[in-house]
């Protein structure tokens, strides 16, 4: 047996040496910074908020909420509230539907005038003058339309046609046909375009590019998206509910200004599911059209 | 179509095939279809919609009354401070309540996601239903919800948008954290490192630009959902055209409007502007 040799002496601290993790983490300044400069900013933003959390600590306060909150429980079931929820909750699906038909109706037609794609003159280079500032003219309308909350239009046709299901129809028509003019737009200009001006160049009607060119390569797209907008116009016409077009929201907004709760949870929850049925039922459509 | 060459032999004339019926119990497309139309005519056939109302020459000559009322719109240099001030509430609504949510959102997001293989996870399905619940109910609801605790003004509304959009975004970013690659964080898992070292040091880097995105994003949506929040009281613009509206001040409703209508405009080119900065 060798005898061990002797360890080299202990590296001096001059030398190199494994270096330690610091125990400070190194870049405190500049969090330290940001943190105080996002709370700098923050401010003005939580006094023009009026952002006062402590309200919620306030002794009147936690006895009013808590006096609402305990009405949840037991959810109203009984037969006559549940048929009146049933209906309201049909009528607030029929709303959408309804909508959304009258949006295709204003859509449709405006997508058709405002495509590039369809442009005869475009064919050939530079789009003509006359067609151009028409294009961009409806295209000026879809976003004027789509740019006004459909709340705000049903606020207005409330006035005109009165309470009921004839004011939100014709919100959600309005601000959804915007929306949907200008996305069929952007769906039909960004698909592959080749066919349509194939058959256009060998003299194609416009209306006949569009039906055996535009609209086969894009169909799926199109009405993937359309169901998806269904899906958002059952939810805003809950919200049109609010300033009185009829359906679950209405009944909701009288029934929380009563404090009835149990009333309250048992719509938010029939709105839950019905929310999900739509987002299931949209996602499955969605995955068959590929 | 053409078959292998090594097929069994075909006929000189391919045997004339008829077309599909137009229906046949297996067409998916008729099945659609045909559900489609029964909503539709449903739709229209339950609801009493008054077009009669809508479409006379009576409802014609009220809606032209109704919007020659709206000019000329109140420019008055009061009115159009208050009017400022309203637009700045919010913004300042939709800031903040993006703000929260975002903090909250990454706050649930954790629970929802399975964080590396192996993971148990057993709070994602029930962190996902919360979320789930926060994102069906829409801004509007919540804020009309929370009237009652927090009082009529911005504060109710900052906090209906929080609530909602920490639905939305605790889902976005729970699918974000849990398709980001696994590499760097078992590295350091491997090393003995805990959940919430590896989440700061190797996952949040790796999505933090997908975050701040869907963040950005859902506040260009919360500055038009609180404009219109204030219709049932939650403060902002909205609160000021429902109070003029229900007074028939046409005028004053006219300038809001058109405040609204620039604030949206000014974001969605912002918006525009911004994505193409970015993405060059």
């Amino acid at each position: 047996m060798s005898t061990i040799a002797p360890l080299p002496p202990r590296a001096t601290p001059t030398r190199a040496q494994p270096r330690n993790a610091p125990d400070r983490d190194p870049a405190w300044v500049s969090r330290v910074f940001w943190i105080s400069a996002c709370v700098v900013l923050l401010w003005p933003l939580a006094v023009a908020t009026e952002f006062k959390p402590w309200i919620f600590l306030e002794p009147d306060n936690i006895r009013v909420s808590a006096q609402f909150i305990a009405t949840f429980w037991p959810l109203v079931h009984d037969a006559e509230f549940m048929a009146m929820v049933a209906r309201e909750t049909w009528r607030t699906v029929a709303m959408a539907t309804v909508g959304l038909v009258l949006a295709l109706v204003v859509a449709i037609p405006l997508t058709l005038i405002s495509t590039r794609v369809l442009s005869i003159s475009a064919l050939s280079g530079q789009m003509a003058r006359g067609p151009f500032w028409l294009r961009q003219c409806v295209r000026w309308l879809l976003i004027f339309l789509r740019s006004i909350p459909e709340l705000v239009w049903a606020l207005v046709f409330v006035r005109v046609v009165g309470l009921g299901p004839t004011a939100g129809v014709l919100a959600i028509a309005l601000t959804y046909g915007g929306m949907l003019g200008k996305v069929y737009g952007e769906i039909l200009e960004s698909g592959e375009t080749h066919a349509t001006e194939t058959l256009m160049r060998n003299g194609s009607g416009r209306l006949q590019a569009f039906f055996y060119g535009l609209l086969p390569t894009n169909a799926a797209e199109l009405t993937s998206y359309t169901v998806y907008r269904w899906e958002c116009a059952i939810r805003s016409s809950v919200v049109l509910g609010f300033v009185g077009a009829g359906g679950l929201g209405q009944q909701l907004d009288n029934s929380m200004k009563m404090f009835e709760g149990g009333e309250v949870a048992t719509m938010l929850l029939v709105f839950i599911a019905l929310v999900a049925l739509a987002d299931r039922v949209s996602a499955m459509l969605r995955k068959n059209l590929g | 179509m053409t078959a292998p060459l090594h097929s069994k032999p075909r006929a000189a004339n391919v045997p004339y095939k008829l077309p599909p019926g137009l229906f046949s119990a297996r067409c998916k497309a008729c099945w659609f279809t045909t559900a489609l139309l029964v909503l539709v005519v449903a739709s229209f056939w339950s609801l009493d919609l008054q077009w009669g109302q809508f479409l006379s020459l009576e409802a014609a000559r009220s809606m032209g009354r109704f919007m020659a009322e709206f000019f000329p719109p109140d420019l008055s240099p009061e009115f159009v401070q208050r009017v400022a001030v309203g637009a700045w509430e919010t913004l300042a609504m939709s800031a903040l309540g993006t703000i929260l949510a975002a903090a909250a959102g990454l706050a649930l997001a954790l629970p929802a996601s399975r964080l590396h293989e192996g993971d148990a996870a057993y709070t994602r399905s029930p962190t996902r239903l919360i979320l789930n619940a926060l994102r069906s109910i829409p801004e509007l609801v919540w804020a009309a919800l929370l009237l009652i605790s927090a009082g009529l003004g911005p504060f109710a509304g900052t906090l209906a948008l929080a609530f909602h959009t920490t639905g939305v975004l605790g889902r976005l970013f729970a699918e974000a954290i849990e398709n980001v690659p696994s590499g760097p964080g078992d590295a350091l898992r491997a090393q003995g490192v805990g959940n919430g070292r590896v989440f700061l040091y190797a996952t949040l880097p790796q999505v933090l630009p997908q975050l701040m995105s869907y963040t950005l994003y859902r506040w260009e949506n919360n500055i038009r959902a609180a404009a219109v929040l204030g219709v049932v009281g939650a403060g902002g613009l909205g609160q000021l055209l429902s109070f003029h509206m229900g007074l028939f001040q046409m005028n004053k409703t006219a300038t809001i409007l058109a405040a609204m209508l620039l604030m949206v405009a000014v974001v969605d080119a912002s918006s525009h502007w911004a994505r193409r900065l970015m993405t060059r």
